[in-house]
C-alpha cells in the first residue's frame, strides 16, 4: 500500500521521478507548500531567477542544449503573466518544456482573488496544451502527462496550473510508468511509399538543394543529415533555427539562408529543381513572399513530423510526416540501395553556378575599419573559442551577425529566440545553458538594448556563479530598427537611439563581476582571449561598434530570395 | 473530442486566433458520456480547409475529425421561432406555413405562436422568408448538426 503524500509533495516526487535535476523559478503565495517540499530534498536543483521570464527562458535554453524537458516553477497571478513572453518564445521555437505554475485555491477560483488569473485561458495560445489541476488524484497522472506531450510529436512547453487547496490536500502516490492518450498520438515513422517516391526524385535532380530547419535540431539528426548531405554530394543550408544541423565549415554548406541569408543559399533556393525541406516551415523570414519563391520548375519533398507545417505556405509536392531523425533513416538507406546514382555531371555544373554566387561574397565587410566592427567581434569569438563554445542571443542585428559569422558545426551550440524574436532571451538563456553544461564555454552575444530587457539577471549569475560570457555589441541604437529606419523609413530614427546607456563595466563590476569596455579593434582579440581565460567568472564586455553598421544580404519584406539588397 | 472543461474554448480560440470563419458550431456529449462531438460549419477555401483541418487535428483533446463534404452527408438545425399571430387569418396562414416546412407549433398564446422547425438551415432561412418579416418576434438557432449518410461513421 502507497502512503499518502501532499499534493507539494506529490509534484516533487513526480519532478524526481521525470529525473529532473535542475528547475528555474521564483516563489510566492500559491506555491509556498510546492517550496516548501523543495526545501526539504536535495535531488532536484531550484535556480531562483530575479523575474519569471527568466526561469522560463533559463528552462528553455537548458532543454535546446541538452535535450532534456526544461522545467520552471512559477506562482500565481503575476508569476504566470511573467512567465508567459518565455513560454511563447518556446512555443514558437517548439521547445520542450513543462511549467508548473500555482493557482489560487479552488474554492477562490473566479473570485477575483488576490493573485489570481485565468492561467490556462491566459496561455492557452502559447502552450501545447495546458491543464488545471482540481482534484488532487489527478494530479500525478496530470504532471507525467505533461512531460510526455512536451517531449513527443513535435515537442512544446505544457503548463499544470495547481491551486493552493491542491498542494495541501493528500492522496496516494503512484507515478504511471506510462500514459496512453487516444486523442493524442503522434505519428513518428515516415509512410515508406512516399519515402521512396522522394528517393526518386532526389536521384534525378539537376539543381538539387537541402534545406534544413530546426527539426533536424529537435530531433537529433544532424549527423543522419550530414551523412544524407554527403552520400549524395548536395548543397545544404540551414534556418536561422536549424543551425549546427550541418556543419558550417563543411565546403557543402552554403551557410544560413532568408531574410539575412547568404547570396549562394538564397540563390540556390530560388533556382534548385528539386528542394528537400527538413524539419523547417518555409516562414516568412526564410523564404519572403511565396508568390516569388514560387518556381515552376521545382519540385518539393517536404519532411516534418507536424502535418499543419506541410502546404501551410508552400504547396509541396511530395509530403512526409514523421520524425525527421527515422525519416531520413529510411531515406538514406534506401539511396544507398538504390542502382541509380545522382547525376555527377549534371551536380558539377551546379555546383560550379554555386561557386560563381560563392565568389559575391556577400558576407564582406571592412576589415581594415578604425571603429569596431561587430562583424570583426563575432568571427574572433569563433577563432578564440575554436569554434566550441555555447552561443546564445538575443533579438536583432547582433543575433543576424552571431548567426552569419559564428560557424556552427554541432547542433545545439547556438540557442536563439527564432520565432517569436524574444529580446532579452539571451542572458537568462545562457545560464540554463551554462547550468546543463557545467564545463561548456557559454558566450551571450547580445546589444545594448536587448540586454537591458533582462539585466536583473546579473545577479542569479552571481548567485550560482556562472561564468558566462557576455558580448555586447553597444552601437546605441536598437541596431535592427535603426536599419528599417534608414531602408524604409526616410532616416527618421523614431526612438531607436538608446540615450542613457549606464556604464555596462560598473553595473557588472556592481553584481560582482568583471567589466571590459573595449573601444579599439586592436583589443578585440585580447579582451576575448582574457575573458575566456576568466574560468570562474562572469565577463561583460562591452564593444563599443559602428553605430550604421547594416546586416547584409537583406531581403526586404514583401520581396523574394532572389530580390537581396548587398552591400 | 475529450468532453472536458476548456476544450470548447481550444476549439473557438483557435479559429479565432489564426482568422478561420466559423459560420456555426454545436456541442453536446454523445452516448459515450467521457467524448463530445461538435459539428462545425466553416468556408474557406480547399487550403484553409486543410489547414483547420490540421490544426483542429494538433489540439490534445481532438479525437478524430471528418470532414463531412467528404463524402455524402445529412445536416440538421434545430429552429425556434416566436411569432406574432393575433388575427385569426394570420393565426391560419402561420399554422398552414408551418405544416407546409414540416414544424409543428409548441407553444401558443392569443397573440403569439412558437413554432419548433428541423431541417437543413437553407430550409430554415426558406421559413422566415416566407413568414412577413414583421411578424417574427424572435428566433434561436442550434446551428448545424452532421452525420454522414449509410454506413459511414465517425466513432472513435
Amino acid at each position: 500500500m502507497s502512503v499518502e503524500l501532499t499534493g507539494a509533495e506529490i509534484t516533487i516526487r513526480c519532478l524526481q521521478e521525470e529525473g529532473v535535476q535542475c528547475i528555474f523559478g521564483y516563489p510566492g503565495g500559491a506555491v509556498l507548500f510546492i517550496y516548501d517540499e523543495l526545501f526539504k530534498q536535495d535531488k532536484v536543483r531550484h535556480i531562483l531567477v530575479r523575474h519569471e521570464q527568466a526561469a522560463i527562458h533559463a528552462a528553455d535554453g537548458y532543454a535546446r542544449s541538452s535535450n532534456h524537458v526544461g522545467v520552471a516553477l512559477v506562482t500565481s497571478g503575476p508569476g504566470v503573466t511573467n512567465a508567459v513572453t518565455g513560454i511563447a518564445t518556446a512555443y514558437m521555437d517548439s521547445i520542450p518544456m513543462v511549467v508548473i505554475s500555482g493557482q489560487v485555491p479552488t474554492n477562490a477560483i473566479g473570485l477575483d482573488a488576490f493573485q489570481e488569473v485565468d492561467t490556462v485561458g491566459i496561455t492557452r495560445p502559447c502552450v501545447k496544451h495546458n491543464f488545471l489541476v482540481k482534484d488532487i488524484s489527478e494530479l500525478a497522472v496530470t504532471i507525467k502527462k505533461a512531460f510526455y506531450i512536451a517531449s513527443t510529436g513535435r515537442p512544446g512547453p505544457v503548463l499544470v496550473d495547481i491551486p493552493k487547496d491542491v498542494t495541501q490536500q493528500k492522496a496516494k502516490f503512484e507515478y504511471p510508468n506510462k500514459v496512453s492518450m487516444r486523442s493524442y498520438n503522434p505519428v513518428t515513422k515516415g509512410h515508406t511509399r512516399q519515402i521512396r517516391k522522394a528517393a526518386e526524385l532526389i536521384l534525378s535532380a539537376k539543381r538539387p538543394m537541402i534545406y534544413a530547419g530546426g527539426g533536424v535540431i529537435l530531433s537529433n539528426a544532424a549527423s543522419q543529415l550530414t551523412e544524407l548531405t554527403q552520400l549524395l554530394n548536395f548543397p545544404c543550408t540551414n534556418t536561422l533555427m536549424g543551425l549546427g544541423g550541418y556543419p558550417a565549415t563543411d565546403k557543402q554548406s552554403l551557410g544560413m539562408l532568408g531574410m539575412h541569408g547568404t547570396y549562394e543559399a538564397n540563390m540556390a533556393m530560388q533556382y534548385c529543381d528539386v528542394l528537400v525541406a527538413v524539419g523547417a516551415r518555409f516562414d516568412d523570414r526564410v523564404i519572403g513572399n511565396p508568390k516569388h519563391f514560387f518556381n515552376e520548375n521545382r519540385k518539393i519533398v517536404h519532411i516534418d513530423i507536424d502535418p499543419s507545417s506541410i502546404s501551410k505556405r508552400v504547396k509541396v509536392d511530395i509530403p512526409i510526416v514523421g520524425d525527421v531523425l527515422d525519416v531520413l533513416k529510411e531515406l538514406t538507406k534506401l539511396l544507398k540501395e538504390s542502382k541509380e546514382k545522382p547525376d555527377h555531371t549534371a551536380l558539377k555544373e551546379w555546383w560550379k553556378q554555386i561557386d560563381l554566387w560563392r565568389e559575391r561574397d556577400c558576407l564582406k565587410f571592412d576589415r581594415d575599419s578604425k571603429i569596431i566592427k561587430p562583424q570583426k567581434v563575432i568571427e574572433t569569438l569563433f577563432d578564440v573559442t575554436k569554434g566550441d563554445a555555447f552561443i546564445t542571443s538575443d533579438v536583432g542585428q547582433h543575433q543576424m551577425w552571431a548567426a552569419q559569422f559564428y560557424k556552427f558545426d554541432k547542433p545545439r551550440r547556438w540557442i536563439n529566440s527564432g520565432g517569436l524574436g524574444t529580446m532579452g532571451f539571451g542572458m537568462p538563456a545562457a545560464m540554463g545553458v551554462q547550468l546543463a553544461n557545467p564545463k561548456g564555454k557559454v558566450a551571450c552575444i547580445t546589444g545594448e538594448a536587448s540586454i537591458q530587457m533582462c539585466i536583473q539577471e546579473l545577479s542569479t549569475c552571481k548567485q550560482y556563479k556562472l561564468p558566462l560570457k557576455i558580448i555586447n555589441l553597444n552601437n546605441r541604437y536598437m541596431g535592427m530598427v535603426r536599419q528599417w529606419q534608414e531602408f524604409f523609413h526616410g532616416n527618421r530614427y523614431a526612438e531607436s537611439y538608446m540615450n542613457a546607456l549606464p556604464d555596462f563595466v560598473k553595473l557588472a563590476e556592481s553584481y560582482g563581476h568583471v567589466g571590459i569596455k573595449i573601444e579599439q579593434p586592436g583589443d578585440v582579440e585580447g579582451a576575448l582571449k582574457e575573458a575566456f581565460k576568466r574560468k570562474d567568472q562572469l565577463v561583460f564586455m562591452d564593444f563599443i561598434t559602428d553605430q550604421t553598421e547594416n546586416v547584409f544580404p537583406m531581403v526586404p519584406g514583401g520581396k523574394g530570395l532572389s530580390e537581396m539588397i548587398l552591400v | 473530442m475529450e468532453n472536458e472543461a476548456g476544450a470548447l474554448s481550444r476549439v473557438a480560440g483557435l479559429f479565432s486566433a489564426r482568422g478561420y470563419n466559423i459560420e456555426s458550431l454545436s456541442v453536446a456529449p454523445t452516448e459515450d458520456p467521457t467524448l463530445s462531438r461538435m459539428t462545425i460549419v466553416t468556408v474557406g477555401s480547399d487550403e484553409v480547409v486543410e489547414q483547420v483541418t490540421k490544426q483542429l487535428n494538433k489540439l490534445i483533446e481532438v479525437v478524430k475529425i471528418i470532414d463531412l463534404n467528404d463524402g455524402s452527408h445529412i445536416e440538421r438545425e434545430l429552429m425556434l421561432v416566436k411569432v406574432r399571430a393575433a388575427g385569426s387569418s394570420d393565426r391560419e396562414e402561420i399554422k398552414r406555413l408551418t405544416e407546409i416546412f414540416r414544424g409543428c407549433i409548441i407553444d401558443v398564446t392569443d397573440k403569439s405562436y412558437t413554432i419548433e422547425l428541423t431541417g437543413t438551415s437553407s430550409k430554415l432561412d426558406a421559413f422566415l422568408e416566407a413568414v412577413e418579416r414583421s411578424a417574427v418576434l424572435e428566433t434561436v438557432r442550434t446551428g448545424a448538426s452532421g452525420i454522414g449518410r449509410g454506413e459511414w461513421t465517425l466513432k472513435v
